[in-house]
């Protein structure tokens, strides 16, 4: 039992991932009409930005965890303001093939300098250890990572969903010509979203940090598992990606238990079935 | 989709001229490669990449549909040639057989469950299920995992021709990838790549036409895959191995990469884009991970002042349509 409670666990932890990278797709590809491939070296440099800072400049994880996904969502807000902008009007694939570009040239930049083994990161110290729960035995930093993603998981939703900002984006989404029309920026606020969007892909590359090690290919792989989670939820509705994501988490950490040879590929059949059965998704909003 | 397709030309008897006379130029040129010094394991490998990146051409080119999963195709029929080569001992004639059948089937399979969903959708389904196969080979013992399928012996096609002579190799690839690219030129000019064309267009209009789209759909995607799996079997005999890099998602990247630099939805634009960057991996293959950093660049310097590519300028330069 202890064992199927410790993948349970993993399984959670990867579900946050894949709920804030799902999120953060969801809301770029709102906003901007792009599906951002590069979403995952994004991740990898959030990671390797945590790194950076303590490595070099000293400064730990807590400022970390609000310094890297800034500093990753700048960068981010360059490349839209740079290439991404001149893309509006045109196919999606285009918005696609660009990222696409983009993700090479990050990983490839990161591989160069760091080849492809892992860079350790210490779980901070008031995180240490772990509590024994009776059933099973918690390390502190896990159960921190899962907290914490929910909670920002559910900001989010909240700024988009409750707040007069997020009704303004949601307007922009629909009819980006009324909105301008009523005197709000709305390349400004694309900007902004896609900034968002990729901030949250930074913080769970340094909340992974700890628990994955740092590598330039860390997000490469898991892009594509987020790629089928979004196909499985759908794009339409933010909850459906946070409830998707985390589900897809659990169910890949109980394969892990229960029939391991599996666990890499669950996800992608998962895709399959739900494909075949309910073609528009599960939030079926789906085009 | 109006993007991709700005200038299309409607097709015009000087059109199909135009066309015939840069194939006539193309199958002239290769056919004289051996004599003229050039090393023909790289033109050998190009002409694989071509075909593989023309079958691809015919369904983002011409059906609208960007699949992000195409190195699937040139993988399964490698392993299934190389396996059927290597361990059941079958001539090369029917090695290329099970290998573009092996192909076949996967298409008819992963066009079932990809063409469920459009556009961006499509290419994120593609990319997911050549990642699950890419996980399945990766474990399945037949494809010795890591090492690959190694050593191939190459025989004599029909009994007669001695593949593992370079220039008789050469003439055989070269066969194929010249009738490959033919049939897919006749598909593109027929009624059905007419019906293609206006569901790339317009998907509900053709709807509303009466023509069952997704059924389109399908054929497209099964004949791609096929002819793609048809390149990884002609392959097999170049390497001499099927390896795990031929179905990786990176492997599906140049693929895309190719069309794009030569022009999407250009007749010959994946050829002359096919041969570029197999050259450029040539040239470039001691910086190590920097030709990644360079295709990198090359995607986003195309797709930002570049989109119709190498061809697809050519052709907007002159007005025709190539």
């Amino acid at each position: 039992m202890q064992a199927l409670y410790a993948q349970l666990l993993v399984g959670l932890i990867n579900g946050s991932f894949y709920a804030l990278l799902s999120l953060g797709l969801a809301v770029i590809f709102g906003m901007l009409n792009i599906i951002n491939f590069a979403h995952g070296a994004l991740y990898m440099m959030g990671a390797f930005c945590a790194y950076f800072l303590l490595n070099i400049a000293g400064i730990g994880y807590w400022p970390a965890l609000i310094i890297a996904p800034i500093a990753v969502g700048i960068f981010g807000m360059i490349l839209e303001r740079t290439m991404l902008q001149w893309l509006a009007g045109l196919d999606h694939l285009y918005g696609l093939l660009l990222t696409f570009g983009l993700a090479l040239i990050i990983q490839g930049v990161f591989q160069n300098y760091f080849g492809s083994s892992g860079l350790p990161y210490a779980i901070p110290s008031e995180l240490q250890g772990g509590m024994n729960l009776g059933f099973m035995f918690l390390p502190i930093y896990r159960g921190w990572v899962v907290v914490f993603s929910l909670v920002v998981c559910l900001a989010t939703w909240f700024l988009i969903e409750k707040t007069r900002l997020g009704a303004n984006l949601r307007a922009a989404t629909e009819n980006p010509t009324l909105v301008r029309a009523f005197g709000i920026n709305v390349p400004r606020m694309i900007t902004l979203t896609y900034g968002l969007g990729v901030g949250l892909a930074a913080l769970a590359g340094v909340l992974s940090a700890p628990i994955n090690q740092v590598r330039p290919l860390m997000g490469a792989d898991l892009i594509i598992v987020v790629f089928a989670v979004v196909v499985i939820g759908g794009m339409g509705s933010i909850m459906g990606s946070i409830i998707t994501g985390f589900a897809l988490g659990v169910i890949e950490g109980l394969t892990k238990y229960f029939y391991p040879e599996a666990s890499n590929t669950v996800v992608f059949v998962l895709m399959v079935l739900v494909l075949l059965l309910k073609p528009a998704g599960l939030t079926g909003r789906a085009a | 989709m109006s993007a991709l397709t700005d200038d299309t030309l409607p097709v015009t008897p000087r059109a199909m001229r135009d066309e015939m006379l840069m194939f006539a130029a193309m199958a002239v040129l290769l056919g004289v490669v051996p004599l003229t010094g050039i090393y023909p394991f790289f033109v050998m490998q190009a002409l694989c990449f071509a075909l593989l990146a023309c079958a691809f051409n015919l369904l983002i080119g011409y059906g609208g549909l960007l699949s992000f999963g195409h190195a699937m195709f040139l993988g399964t029929a490698g392993y299934c040639s190389a396996h059927a080569l290597k361990v059941w001992g079958v001539t090369p004639e029917l090695g290329i057989v099970i290998g573009t059948a092996g192909a076949a089937a996967l298409s008819v399979v992963t066009g079932f469950i990809s063409i469920r969903r459009q556009g961006i959708y499509f290419a994120m389904i593609t990319l997911a299920l050549s990642q699950l196969l890419y996980f399945i080979y990766l474990q399945a013992p037949f494809t010795h995992g890591e090492d690959g399928i190694q050593g191939i012996p190459q025989g004599y096609l029909f009994g007669i021709f001695n593949l593992s002579k370079p220039t008789v190799l050469y003439y055989v690839v070269l066969a194929g990838f010249l009738g490959g690219f033919l049939l897919i030129y006749r598909t593109i000019n027929s009624p059905f790549g007419e019906v293609l064309k206006a569901i790339r267009e317009n998907e509900p209009r053709a709807i509303s036409l009466g023509y069952k789209t997704d059924q389109y759909k399908l054929l497209a995607f099964i004949l791609s895959g096929t002819i793609a799996g048809f390149a990884g079997s002609l392959k097999v005999f170049v390497a001499q191995n099927a390896s795990l890099t031929d179905v990786h998602w990176t492997m599906s990247g140049e693929i895309v990469l190719m069309t794009l630099v030569g022009g999407l939805g250009t007749v010959f634009g994946p050829v002359v884009g096919a041969f570029v960057i197999i050259a450029m991996q040539q040239y470039l293959a001691g910086f190590g991970q920097w030709v990644t950093v360079i295709q990198g660049v090359i995607f986003v310097a195309c797709v930002l002042t570049f989109r119709r590519g190498i061809i697809g300028e050519i052709a907007h330069y002159f007005r025709r349509s190539l």
